[in-house]
Order: structure tokens, then C-alpha cells, then sequence
């Protein structure tokens, strides 16, 4: 068994381990190959498959270390980290925070739908809460910073920037992200009745896609 | 007909749990569930219900509710005075509340959160395979109001048979057996030192995302920003301010703040019951 050294297991208590990674393309190729050995029952029975931004936590494990141990041998292909689902959103590109993010991009702000919606990104991971995804995707000269002062309201539906991140708020929240558009049925994020609840599940890729009437 | 319940008393919180949610974390979804899981069991098992059917959890003050059938009722958890109509009745072993009287449960004498099971169990509306109450994202059946009505479940039908009840007491001390990581080593030898020695204190800013304290300061090795990670039930995050908190069900699923150790599960349950103030000691374990 060969020591995979892109991969370090720490644990996480008596039933769980986060599995670090050097960056999160690995990261997702990791998340990717897990769960393919996951459906294919190649691996222990793992409750929770929670990925992080360079992590994923594998939690409701019988035996971590055994786990860990195992996990050292996997050869991991890259660049296969999507799970098929490809979910188009539109966006009207209205946001109250574009003027700022086109000075950061040194953009005019009509060019920042083009910059924003002509690519595909992928859901990294979920949190802060349901639905809510955090999108890579961007190339690093268009990350922006979190705005100084958070807002105490961001609308259900925003589309924000943050660091490497493109996000869509699910529901009305406090929030610091830089907001750029609108989508303009929120609803579809998030619907705990649906069979697929969340639109935006880890591995998801997505296309924003400018709405008629854009700023 | 099933029985329903009026809502008389609301308490300051008072919501339904059962086992919570499993299986997804990984879309933003809290577990949630009863904290003091056991207490929750047991009071289901003395009326014959299956474990895991949803029950009320009180918070500090208790609530009082009104049936419009007679129902068989376990009231259990942190001790507290049970009365039916202004009659005191027993904590802890099954009492018979008749159609229209108010059970009230009174405000704890020791502990925290009360739980109050009725025969068949509380049938609100699953989200997600749980009708647990999660006040992080708001999933669930929304805390208990005053003239909320709630329906109940079908009684199973089965006598539960009598049981020696060993409700624990709520802790003097809060011992919590602790698994150093995942980032431990972002803390300083100090720190880690600090933390398994000093004696926390239970903070009034705990609820049932987090059980914050107050202490001695964690002083971290590392400054650098951790970017977001998923975190376990009993994770012990340390925020900006280093004071420890554990996670309890509510908590967030992913994280940015450094996690020093894991409570193991089981010691939980008295978390869930530790008042404010109740010394915690954090044990290698």
C-alpha cells in the first residue's frame, strides 16, 4: 500500500475523519472518487460525506483509523470532479454592490454579467445554510474581498461574490457578500418537499445565465 | 381522531425534537434532534412509543399544554414540577392527563431542557425525514406559541412495562471526555495544556447550536484564516475570542473557526442539562 502523500486524515472524534488536501481542485477530485466508491459500496458505510473548501469530513464511521489507513492507498484521477448535473440560473445583473466589483475587476459594470456568466462552475461544498452553495469557478484576478461592513439583510435570491466564491442567498440572511445580480425564483434552491431538496448539491456544475433586462 | 394539543404555556423555548436528521450535512442541514437524546428515549419507552417519536424539549421555564382527549404523558429530563389541572402528578413515570386539562410542566429545579412525551408521539409534518425543530435554519415545526395547537400521533397500543427509572441527575460538574483534533496543532502546547486543565464555565450565551463558556483564552499557534470545514456533533470550535464552544445539534455544518477536539457523543447529554455557570472540565478521552 503506497502512502498517497496529497492526502492527510486528521481526526474528528471517535467516529469521524477530515480528510485535508493541498488545494481544491484535489479536493474535489477526492470528493468525486469518494463518492463513486461510495455508490459502488467499495467503501465503509460513512453516514455523512461533508465536503470543506480544502476538506472533506467523512463522519458516522465505524473505525476512523482503519479508514485512514485505507484511504493512504487511493489513487486519485484528477480532473473528474462533476457529478453530471449540469443546473442553468438565471440571473438579472442588478445588484447593489456591481459598481464595486467592476472597479475591483477594473471593468465598466455592464461587462460584469459577460465576466460573471460566461463560465461553468462547480459546487465546492454547502453551509452557512440549506441550499446554500459555494461556487468555484472564478479565475483568482476576479476574486473579490468580503465588503467591509456586512449587510444585516441580503434578499433571497442575491447573487454574491466573496473570495473564490459565487454564491446565491436561498433565503433572506445577514450577509457580507459583494451583490451582484438577482435570481429571479429563488424558491428552486431550496425545497425540503422535492426530491432533490437542494438545486446546488456539492459536485453540481453551474451556468448563470443573463436574464433579459439586465443593468 | 387523534388527539391535539393546545398550546396554554409556551415557556421561554419550547420545540419538538426526535432523532433529527441524518445523511445531509453536506447540503447545509443541521442533524438537530433532542440534546438530551437518553432523557427523550426514555421518557418514549415508559409509554410503550417507539424511541426516536418526537417529543416537546422545554428550556428552563417549561410550558403547559391543554389535550382535547385524554392522553398518557412522561414528563422527564431536567426535574421539574408536573401538575394536571393545578394537581400535582408524578415526574418521570406516565400520568394520565383527562380530555380538556391542562398539563402544565413547570420550571426546572435542576438542569435545563424538560422533555414531555405523549403516548403516540407528536405528529407534525417531517421535513426531510425529521419533525425535529432546527433553530439554525429554521427546518421543522417552528417553536411552540401560545394557542399553537399540535396534533399527536396513534398510541401503539403496547403497555410499557414498568421500569426502575435511573433518570441522571443534571451535572454539579460538566466532565466532557475530549479527542484532540482536527486542529489541534493550530493551537499553541500552552493552549493545549490550558485546555485540558482549566476549569470553563457554562456561558449564558449557550443554546442548542453551542455550548459556550467562559475561561481561560485559547491562544491559537496559527493565525492564518481556516478556510471553511465540516464539522461533527461535540466539536470543540474555538472563536476569535478563545473561549471554547461545543457544538450541541444545531450546530453549522461547515466552519471557519479552528476545532481543538471532539466531545465524545455520549457526554452530550449532560451538556444538554448544565446550567449556566456549571464548572466544565474538558478530559483527555
Amino acid at each position: 500500500m503506497t502512502r498517497n502523500p496529497l492526502l492527510t486524515a486528521r481526526p474528528a472524534g471517535r467516529h469521524a475523519l477530515l480528510v485535508e488536501l493541498p488545494d481544491a481542485e484535489r479536493t474535489a477530485a477526492f470528493h468525486a472518487e469518494l463518492l463513486r466508491r461510495r455508490a459502488a459500496g467499495t467503501v465503509p458505510p460513512v453516514e455523512e460525506v461533508v465536503p470543506g473548501a480544502r476538506t472533506v469530513l467523512l463522519d458516522g464511521v465505524r473505525d476512523p483509523e482503519a479508514l485512514a489507513r485505507r484511504l493512504a492507498g487511493w489513487e486519485v484521477p484528477a480532473g473528474a470532479a462533476d457529478d453530471g448535473t449540469v443546473v442553468d440560473i438565471a440571473v438579472r445583473y442588478d445588484g447593489p454592490d456591481l459598481a464595486d466589483v467592476a472597479a475591483l475587476w477594473g471593468v465598466a459594470p455592464h461587462e460584469v454579467a459577460s465576466l460573471h456568466s460566461c463560465r461553468t462552475y462547480r459546487v465546492a461544498f454547502c453551509g452557512f445554510a440549506p441550499g446554500f452553495g459555494y461556487l468555484t469557478g472564478l479565475p483568482p484576478e476576479l476574486h473579490v474581498p468580503r465588503r467591509a461592513t456586512p449587510r444585516t439583510r441580503v434578499p433571497a435570491g442575491a447573487v454574491a461574490l466573496a473570495g473564490p466564491y459565487s454564491a446565491v442567498y436561498p433565503r433572506s440572511t445577514p450577509g457580507g457578500w459583494q451583490l451582484i445580480g438577482t435570481m429571479p425564483d429563488p424558491g428552486l434552491l431550496w425545497d425540503p418537499a422535492r426530491d432533490r431538496a437542494a438545486l446546488l448539491a456539492p459536485g453540481t456544475r453551474v451556468r448563470f445565465v443573463a436574464a433579459e433586462g439586465a443593468a | 381522531m387523534n388527539a391535539r394539543l393546545t398550546t396554554v404555556r409556551a415557556g421561554a423555548l419550547t420545540t419538538v425534537q426526535d432523532a433529527g436528521r441524518r445523511g445531509h450535512a453536506h447540503l447545509g442541514v443541521p442533524r438537530s434532534g433532542a440534546l438530551d437524546a437518553p432523557a427523550m428515549r426514555l421518557a418514549n419507552r415508559l409509554l410503550g412509543n417507539d424511541p426516536d417519536a418526537a417529543v416537546l424539549e422545554t428550556t428552563l421555564t417549561g410550558c403547559a399544554v391543554r389535550p382535547d382527549r385524554a392522553v398518557t404523558v412522561v414528563v422527564g429530563g431536567a426535574p421539574c414540577p408536573v401538575t394536571v389541572d393545578g394537581r400535582p402528578a408524578p415526574w418521570g413515570a406516565p400520568v394520565r392527563v383527562p380530555a380538556g386539562a391542562v398539563l402544565d410542566v413547570g420550571a426546572v429545579s435542576a438542569g435545563v431542557r424538560s422533555y414531555v412525551a405523549f403516548a403516540g408521539g407528536i405528529a407534525a409534518e417531517p421535513v426531510l425525514g425529521s419533525r425535529s425543530t432546527d433553530l439554525l435554519s429554521g427546518l421543522g415545526p417552528e417553536p411552540l406559541r401560545d394557542g399553537h395547537v399540535l396534533a399527536l400521533g396513534t398510541p401503539a397500543g403496547r403497555t410499557a412495562p414498568p421500569v426502575a427509572v435511573p433518570w441522571p441527575g443534571p451535572p454539579a460538574e460538566l466532565v466532557l471526555p475530549v479527542r484532540p483534533g482536527p486542529r489541534a496543532d493550530w493551537f499553541t502546547p500552552a493552549a493545549l495544556r490550558t485546555f485540558t486543565s482549566a476549569t470553563y464555565r457554562v456561558s449564558p450565551h449557550s443554546n442548542r447550536i453551542g455550548l459556550r463558556t467562559e475561561g481561560p483564552a485559547l491562544e491559537r499557534a496559527s493565525t492564518a484564516e481556516l478556510p471553511s470545514e465540516g464539522m461533527v456533533l461535540g466539536a470543540v470550535q474555538v472563536p476569535p475570542d478563545g473561549r471554547p464552544v461545543v457544538f450541541l445539534h444545531d450546530h453549522p455544518t461547515t466552519g471557519g473557526y479552528p476545532v481543538i477536539a471532539v466531545v465524545a457523543e455520549p457526554a452530550l447529554a449532560a451538556a444538554a442539562q448544565a446550567a449556566v455557570g456549571t464548572p466544565v472540565r474538558f478530559t483527555p478521552g
